[in-house]
């Protein structure tokens, strides 16, 4: 057998490489990104955690491709327990085809991983993102076991601080927002761990990076060069 | 068909009748012709309906289980007439040449003359002359005796189930636990999938009343987005709203009551189960979720044509099909359910302003300058300038 062949098998675990599961991956639709995912997408069933910085940075851009991908395929995703309201024309325009996305709302802590856990054993949703706060490691393993019963993909936003804390995740991105662009931390993933940061083009609605102050007048001087977001 | 739990007799009349009407409805989904035979015994007629449910032997084990479960011990025969299953099924199903022949309620009188003759069986009273028969032990007896070896016919009315459905159990001792609700609740949700079954028909929704002592009742009402029949997923759902809401008082008794019933075809949703689609599995995953978090919480969008931006989107029904709406204008992903207070300083301004004045018709006008801007952070937010001063409306995420 020649070694390309044992290569391409995944059957030798290569030094260096992200290690692929086997399972199948949705692709991110970033190339830099998922060069560096194991298997070259986001992992499906299994758990991958997302610590954004802060909001307003183009976090949720990293994940629409592949949703538009999912729901132009008639694939079912759902979004659980959103901080805000998911705001529709924006996610119309970002190619997310409607018809195919669930929100559910679940403001409490044990009702949004109850819902979670359902979601992920139905078997029926192909992503399902998430916002949970105060989620403590047990909640996580639970999780994390129902995932293997999803055949998607399953994002947990979690705010920035969860980073030192310890988690069953596959894959664990940080995101922080820089000069207007998107950068991305690979903190944990399947076979290597160590990874450059990655500067990622999200679609933001405004090219300009100079900013002016607060009064109509500078205004004028700020044309719009805006693209749907 | 003999209910030997009505038999003993300790029901008053009203409970016992309720109880007969009960069991055929249940049992309308093996025949559409079922007949009443009151005090305790109901006939049906399952020629057509053998082959369908496994023949005689999976018949009977079928109706056996099934009425067990609504809570009636029953004893089953089958007869080429109506009369013969019925005295089958009073005598313990032995043949009906030897059944006793007190199983055709002949009177008292008639009785003790056929026993004063060395007459014990039905075989017996059958070889008697019929001259004899009609002579000394009347006309019924003889009437009786023919319908039951079909020698004449025996019209019956069948039993017409009720348009909805409403169904009431006494609890043996007050339960105060969830669980015991769900356990009693077992029961009417099987007479509820017979009643449903007999009628091709499913629902999308049902009530369950819990009685109390002193406290006016109960009312927990279940939703489903897909028409069904099923106990076991009406057990499910009823389950997750029982188990959120701690009882009020004890329940005494518990009611189940439905109607708005919808046509669903399929005779055994056993023999589809394997090909059902995704989809409805899907909408299982969403009434679940739905019934545990609230018929608003799980929800689909929409773009809707309108200036507002917090009227340009629309909570739908999930899974229904949303209008397509071309959007132009950069929108953001976040929109914050109430517009935050700014102040000045907080945002530099990137672009705008987009003017979006709406609403003068129905009394909600607003006129406001949108820009998307830059906060100190270098997060970007959809801003609005109005008459009293700077708000945040959305986020850039």
């Amino acid at each position: 057998m020649a070694l390309e062949e044992l290569l391409q098998q995944h059957s030798v675990w290569r030094g260096g490489a992200p290690a692929a599961s086997g399972k199948p991956v949705v692709p991110s639709g970033f190339a830099s990104l998922d060069a560096e995912l194991p298997g070259g997408g986001w992992p499906s069933s299994a758990l991958t955690e997302i610590l954004a910085a802060r909001e307003g940075m183009g976090e949720l851009q990293v994940v629409l491709p592949a949703l538009a991908r999912l729901t132009a395929e008639g694939k079912r995703i759902a979004w659980l327990a959103p901080p805000h309201i998911p705001y529709a024309p924006a996610l119309a325009a970002a190619g997310i085809r409607l018809e195919f996305l669930t929100v559910v709302r679940a403001p409490g802590r044990r009702d949004a991983l109850w819902a979670a856990e359902q979601v992920l054993r139905a078997g029926t949703c192909h992503a399902l993102l998430a916002w949970l706060s105060r989620v403590r490691y047990i909640d996580l393993r639970r999780l994390a076991v129902a995932a293997e019963s999803s055949p998607g993909f399953t994002v947990l936003f979690r705010p920035p601080a969860a980073a030192g804390e310890a988690s069953p995740a596959v894959l664990r991105l940080s995101l922080e927002g820089r000069d207007g662009h998107l950068e991305a931390k690979i903190l944990k993933r399947r076979g290597v761990p160590l990874a450059p940061a990655l500067t990622l083009s999200v679609r933001r609605p405004v090219h300009a990076v100079g900013g002016t102050s607060l009064s109509p007048v500078a205004v004028a001087g700020a044309r719009a060069r805006a693209c749907a977001a | 068909m003999r209910s030997q739990a009505l038999a003993r007799g300790h029901a008053p009349p009203e409970a016992e009748r309720e109880a007969l009407a009960a069991a055929a409805t249940w049992l309308a989904q093996f025949t559409p012709r079922v007949t009443l035979e009151p005090p305790e015994a109901l006939a049906a007629e399952v020629q057509g309906s053998l082959r369908l449910f496994g023949g005689l032997g999976g018949l009977k084990a079928r109706l056996k289980r099934g009425l067990a479960e609504l809570g009636f011990g029953a004893s089953i025969a089958f007869a080429s007439t109506a009369r013969a299953a019925l005295w089958r099924a009073a005598g313990g199903g032995a043949a009906l040449d030897a059944l006793p022949i007190e199983v055709t309620r002949a009177g008292d009188d008639a009785l003790a003359l056929l026993h004063g003759l060395g007459i014990r069986t039905v075989g017996e009273l059958a070889r008697l002359p019929r001259d004899g028969i009609a002579l000394r032990f009347g006309r019924a007896l003889l009437d009786d005796l023919d319908r039951a070896l079909g020698r004449i016919p025996e019209p019956r009315a069948y039993f017409v189930p009720p348009a909805r459905f409403a169904a009431r159990l006494e609890l043996p001792a007050p339960v105060s636990e969830a669980e015991g609700v769900l356990f009693a609740a077992r029961r009417l949700l099987a007479q509820f999938e017979g009643f449903l079954a007999a009628r091709q028909a499913g629902v999308r929704g049902f009530t369950l009343a819990m009685e109390h002592e002193r406290a006016s009742p109960t009312r927990i009402e279940v939703n489903l987005s897909l028409p069904s029949r099923q106990a076991s997923h009406f057990l499910a759902l009823l389950r997750e709203k029982l188990q959120r809401m701690p009882l009020a008082a004890p329940a005494e008794a518990i009611g189940l009551e439905a109607d708005a019933l919808e046509p669903l075809p399929g005779a055994s949703a056993a023999l589809f189960r394997d090909a059902r689609s995704a989809g409805e599995d899907w909408m299982r995953l969403v009434e679940r979720l739905a019934a545990r978090l609230g018929n608003g919480a799980v929800h689909g969008l929409a773009v809707h044509s309108e200036h507002r931006p917090e009227r340009a989107w629309r909570s739908i029904e999930p899974g229904a099909s949303p209008t397509q709406i071309e959007v132009r204008e950069p929108r953001p992903l976040w929109l914050l359910e109430t517009p935050r207070r700014l102040a000045e300083g907080e945002f530099a301004l990137l672009a705008g302003p987009e003017r979006i004045e709406s609403g003068w018709w129905d009394g909600e006008d607003a006129r406001r300058d949108y820009y998307i801007a830059r906060g100190g952070d270098g997060s970007l937010a959809w801003i609005y300038r109005a008459a009293d001063g700077w708000y945040q409306h959305g986020i850039f995420s």
